[in-house]
């Protein structure tokens, strides 16, 4: 454990232990340690981020720059339903734009931002794979193919209605 | 008899999994038939597949299987009542798709159980790695692979056997044999199919590689968004340790090397090779200059040398057969075969591995099927944000690396997607600047600030703000991007603005000169308004108009406030007279 500096919310660091005793200390597993630091807290706290700094023996600010650099790494927490909207040139060319616009006015929300009630969050990535379903969803891990902006809203009414919101 | 699903992740996300799930809901303890999984077998337009095997014969192939379907298809393992199943056989016309194919890179995709060494060894597994190991020298495996004419099939098609050559003659005792499988082009999936449904394809090619140039290590470095090649790949990597085909003294010949996984984080820019190597280091992706090139000053500055997924995957077929049989296959400059991933407007999407020289007709028509909905083609779209837009008239153009380039497109890692008349081009090059603005790692000027201004000057364009001058603008940008990126990913970036200039033009000034999108795809460039000769008064549309722009009395023709109207085209679908009219 390390003794931080920074502001904001404080994390439970001990969470890290076993992260970086298999792979601290060796600045060529930076990017491997935030990807597992990330899969323990949902995101990458600040406080997080200092600790792994001092531990691989890298500045802060480096830590930052490769945390920024790739598109997987996240700085505030997501809700609890992470919604990807697949941006890739096949969902392109069938209507992609349109589902996402879609989602984004039903639930009040643009690419990269989390609704109020902390259930979702919308986020435009690159190509799924998907692409003879195109255009494609996919929300924690379970793709929806062949879309329509009505159906792309009913696959997320279903789930509010299982969350009984 | 034995129940095979395809468990590619196309085959999971069109359902392979809720059929899994179906048919062991319904099998008991003792069955007379099995259960197995294999990958991906390539029609995406037909998932979830189900085959039905017979010993090792393929008797029959069942397509579009829903969960419904378990009770019948078990009925039909055990009795061995093919008629059962009858409707869910494939068509012969759609059979046609895989037998019109000559497949290497894909040989064992579809047909072995991914995560089995046995499976893989009976299919001749490993007997390129003993060949090699036992009976040849590393410079005896680069004459063959010079041979065979094998180039790098992730987008550039360099010599493999010149990229193995340098990093032999490379001085060191330490090198390193790199995996590129950070297939980040948009639309390409050819690499995930290859590592998911036949991950030891992949140790065995590197392993050989690795033996040719003398390295010790093997890295694989796979985007992250790819989570069940990891997995797939892990457990082959666990499998060939246990059975002595990683590690020490690798089937008792002396040579040793370990091999390990490396997932990307998501930045495009990585698939350049030395950016690859500055993630592998554990930074920012940006791009080295070079030289020194990887193959002198690679990961950790010793002598490095990256591949594709792809060309691993052809390296031990080369082997057992020969390179001549290999280059047997394709054109003068191009040989063998590519795998291309076909999708977009076409009617059969999928995995496509055909020799080299066939004609892009050949792919799209003759086993894509041609447009859906009776579409007319427009423009295939090759290469990824790298490449460009390939229109109808040059459809006969034969796949080959200089063919392909002479288009202004380039053969690409092997994204290939198919456009019809719907699709407006200028918004396909701000699709792709959007993208590579995006993912201009910001090392270069040029690349930074071109690709952002080249973006601007597009969005203006689709929302009817084009100036006079533009064109000329966006064709000098691309120019002075090109001169002055340093990596691939800003050479190539005005490839996409280039092309469709080239060939489109003329969509380019109907936007910029009479502010309409031909391909009424602009959403700011259309107006509705209603025909008064065919409108019912049957007042749908109106109800349906989210903007309350429609007005009119019942059965009386409506009219469309221009001002109002929000161009979401619900009336459109909702009219069954089809009186909207969209110009």
């Amino acid at each position: 454990m390390c003794n931080c500096n920074s502001s904001g919310p404080k994390s439970d660091l001990s969470l890290l232990d076993g992260v970086l005793g298999e792979y601290g200390g060796v600045p060529a597993n930076l990017i491997t340690i935030l990807q597992k630091a990330q899969n323990i807290y949902g995101y990458l706290p600040k406080d997080v981020m200092y600790c792994i700094a001092e531990n691989v023996g890298v500045t802060p600010a480096d830590v930052m720059g490769v945390a920024t650099f790739y598109s997987q790494f996240r700085l505030t927490p997501i809700g609890k339903y992470l919604i990807m909207a697949c941006q890739g040139t096949a969902c392109h060319v069938n209507g992609s734009e349109r589902i996402t616009a879609a989602i984004s006015e039903y639930l009040g929300i643009g690419n990269g931002e989390t609704t109020a009630d902390g259930l979702f969050t919308l986020e435009n990535v690159a190509c799924l794979g998907c692409c003879s379903l195109a255009p494609v969803i996919m929300i924690n891990g379970e793709a929806y193919g062949n879309l329509t902006p009505d159906s792309a809203v009913s696959v997320i009414k279903s789930i509010q209605e299982k969350e009984g919101k | 008899m034995r129940i095979v699903i395809g468990e590619g992740s196309c085959g999971i996300a069109a359902g392979a999994s809720k059929v899994r799930a179906a048919i062991e809901a319904v099998m008991n303890a003792n069955e007379p038939f099995s259960l197995g999984s294999t990958g991906c077998i390539g029609m995406c337009f037909l998932e979830p597949i189900v085959d039905l095997y017979e010993g090792d014969k393929l008797i029959r192939r069942l397509v579009k299987v829903t969960a419904d379907d378990a009770q019948a298809i078990v009925d039909c393992a055990r009795s061995g009542d093919l008629l059962l199943v009858e409707k869910l056989v494939i068509s012969s016309e759609d059979e046609e798709f895989l037998t019109k194919q000559t497949r290497i890179a894909l040989r064992h995709c579809g047909i072995i159980d991914p995560v089995s060494l046995d499976d893989y060894r009976a299919a001749d597994g490993y007997q390129a790695l003993e060949k090699a190991l036992k009976t040849m020298t590393p410079e005896q495996v680069i004459e063959e692979i010079k041979i065979s004419g094998l180039a790098g099939r992730g987008g550039a098609g360099f010599p493999t056997w010149f990229k193995w050559n340098a990093a032999r003659q490379s001085a060191g005792e330490e090198k390193y044999l790199i995996c590129n499988a950070d297939e980040g082009d948009p639309g390409a999936f050819m690499d995930r199919a290859v590592i998911e449904s036949d991950p030891h394809s992949l140790i065995e090619g590197m392993l050989i590689g690795a033996y040719a140039i003398g390295a010790k290590e093997m890295i694989v470095y796979v985007r992250a968004e790819y989570p069940l090649a990891i997995t797939h790949l892990e457990i082959a990597i666990e499998q060939a340790k246990k059975a002595n085909l990683l590690g020490e003294n690798i089937l008792g010949t002396g040579f040793s090397c370990d091999m390990r996984i490396k997932a990307g984080a998501g930045a495009f820019v990585c698939g350049e090779e030395t950016a690859l190597i500055e993630s592998l280091e554990g930074k920012r992706g940006m791009p080295r200059l070079k030289p020194p090139f990887p193959a002198q000053k690679g990961y950790m500055d010793k002598p490095s040398n990256i591949n594709n997924v792809e060309t691993f995957a052809n390296v031990s077929w080369i082997i057992n057969n020969g390179g001549e049989a290999f280059a047997a296959m394709g054109t003068e400059n191009s040989k063998g075969t590519k795998v291309f991933a076909l999708t977009g407007k076409i009617r059969k999407g999928g995995l496509v591995e055909i020799p080299m020289g066939k004609t892009l007709r050949d792919v799209i028509y003759g086993i894509g099927g041609g447009i859906r909905d009776n579409k007319e083609f427009k423009a295939v779209q090759m290469g990824g944000p790298s490449g460009g837009c390939i229109p109808a008239e040059l459809l006969d153009t034969v796949i080959d690396y200089k063919a392909l380039a002479a288009t202004g497109a380039i053969m690409g890692s092997g994204g290939m997607v198919v456009m019809d008349e719907s699709t407006c081009m200028v918004g396909m090059a701000k699709f792709f600047l959007d993208f590579t603005a995006l993912e201009s790692c910001g090392k270069c000027v040029h690349c930074r600030i071109g690709t952002a201004r080249m973006q601007e000057i597009l969005t203006r364009i689709v929302k009817g703000e084009g100036k006079q001058g533009d064109i000329e603008l966006l064709e000098e940008l691309c120019e002075a991007v090109k001169d002055g990126a340093l990596c691939g990913l800003g050479q190539t970036a005005p490839n996409p603005v280039l092309t469709t200039i080239r060939y489109f033009r003329n969509e380019y000034e109907a936007h910029i000169n009479d502010k309409k999108c031909p391909a009424k795809e602009c959403v700011d460039l259309l107006t509705y308004s209603i025909d008064a000769e065919k409108c019912k008064g049957c007042t749908l549309c109106a109800k349906k108009c989210p903007a309350k722009a429609i007005s009119g009395a019942v059965k009386e023709a409506h009219i469309i406030d221009e001002n109002t109207c929000i161009r979401c085209g619900q009336c459109v679908n909702s009219c069954r007279f089809g009186a909207i009219i969209v110009e």
